[in-house]
């Protein structure tokens, strides 16, 4: 089973995956997060924030 | 033992720490801080139920209020909200390396463009600007000459939030094209490298290239007084070679990349991380 791009529709593999885990859309390359690994499920990855560091 | 790993995203650090817990057989939850709720009268029993919970959000702000919220709550975490507090903030890190006495570029602080100014032509030309909190190379400016300075601190009042106005000045140091970054885990610098680049941001966020840097004595002994000025904790100095002052601490970071130092130096860094909290609870050190 695969996850479905919400950008464009297409097939996203989420198998060996973990959920917060970030992928990208093989026909898009729309950046992915991963919400669900069992019943598959991505979304459109946050943006970067002015916060986000180390 | 029962661990949990507060995340915003799982980048390659987090799963390298999953598999460094798997590999010590440790029981372990990743945490999305997107998705929490606190009653901040009522300790959730879900939170009880961890020896201790490691701060991996790369959201400085999301991390540092859950850890002021588990600590509120009696839950060991790492690093510290006080340490990570001093760490997000380049005003409190370099306030608190001079309390130590710890070697740090010279720096000035303003609050308006024309004290700006002056605080720059003091250390003079090139001198860099940074915001006082923010990560990853972003938002630093060399400025080679007072057109510069007048540009970029009017951009920075006029577009940046209310912080951009904290003018934080620093003595450019012409390093050897390189910075070091050190790794520190409680009391030992665990391991360091070299971030080698071109350009005079020496992040690997901006494509800096690593190699292994030695532990010296006198390295390891700076890196470790370091970090223990700031609190201590598991911990990334980041260290300047300054020609005439030898080595200064730049900055240090609570919530440190590591992908690109494992190979360089040969040390499993979130393995030593692991060991370093279930160390620290055994010893009840929880910070």
């Amino acid at each position: 089973m695969s996850a479905v791009c919400p950008e464009c529709e297409a097939a996203v593999e989420v198998e060996n995956l973990i959920v917060g885990e970030i992928t990208f859309c093989p026909d898009c390359n729309a950046e992915l997060e991963v919400l669900n690994v069992e019943h598959p499920e991505v979304a459109l990855a946050p943006e970067v924030e002015e916060d986000w560091g180390e | 033992m029962r661990l949990a790993i507060l995340t915003s995203r799982v980048r390659v650090e987090e799963k390298l720490l999953v598999e460094a817990l798997r590999q010590r057989s440790i029981d372990f939850d990743l945490i999305d801080d997107g998705e929490l709720l606190f009653d901040l009268a009522q300790p959730q029993e879900r939170w009880q139920s961890y020896d201790a919970v490691l701060c991996r959000s790369v959201s400085q702000s999301r991390g540092l209020a859950v850890l002021h919220v588990l600590e509120h709550w009696g839950i060991p975490v790492f690093n510290s909200a006080a340490v990570t507090a001093l760490c997000n903030d380049k005003l409190l890190t370099t306030l608190a390396l001079q309390r130590a006495g710890i070697p740090v570029p010279r720096t000035m602080l303003a609050f308006d463009a024309e004290h700006a100014i002056e605080g720059i032509e003091t250390l003079g030309y090139p001198a860099v600007l940074k915001p006082v909190s923010g990560s990853w190379g972003r938002l630093l400016a060399r400025i080679n000459d007072r057109d510069a300075a007048e540009a970029v601190l009017e951009h920075a009042e006029t577009l940046g939030s209310v912080q951009h106005h904290i003018h934080y000045i620093q003595q450019h140091i012409d390093k050897p094209n390189r910075d070091i970054r050190a790794f520190v885990l409680g009391g030992r610098t665990a391991c360091a490298i070299y971030r080698h680049s071109e350009h005079w941001v020496t992040n690997t966020a901006r494509g800096a290239v690593t190699d292994n840097c030695p532990v010296t004595p006198e390295l390891d002994r700076l890196c470790v007084q370091a970090a223990q000025a700031v609190g201590g904790g598991i911990l990334a100095v980041d260290v300047f070679e300054d020609p005439e002052r030898g080595l200064l601490v730049n900055e240090i970071n609570a919530t440190m990349e590591f992908r690109n130092s494992i190979a360089p130096t040969g040390v499993n860094i979130p393995q030593e991380m692991i060991e370093y909290v279930v160390s620290s609870v055994h010893e009840g050190v929880a910070l």
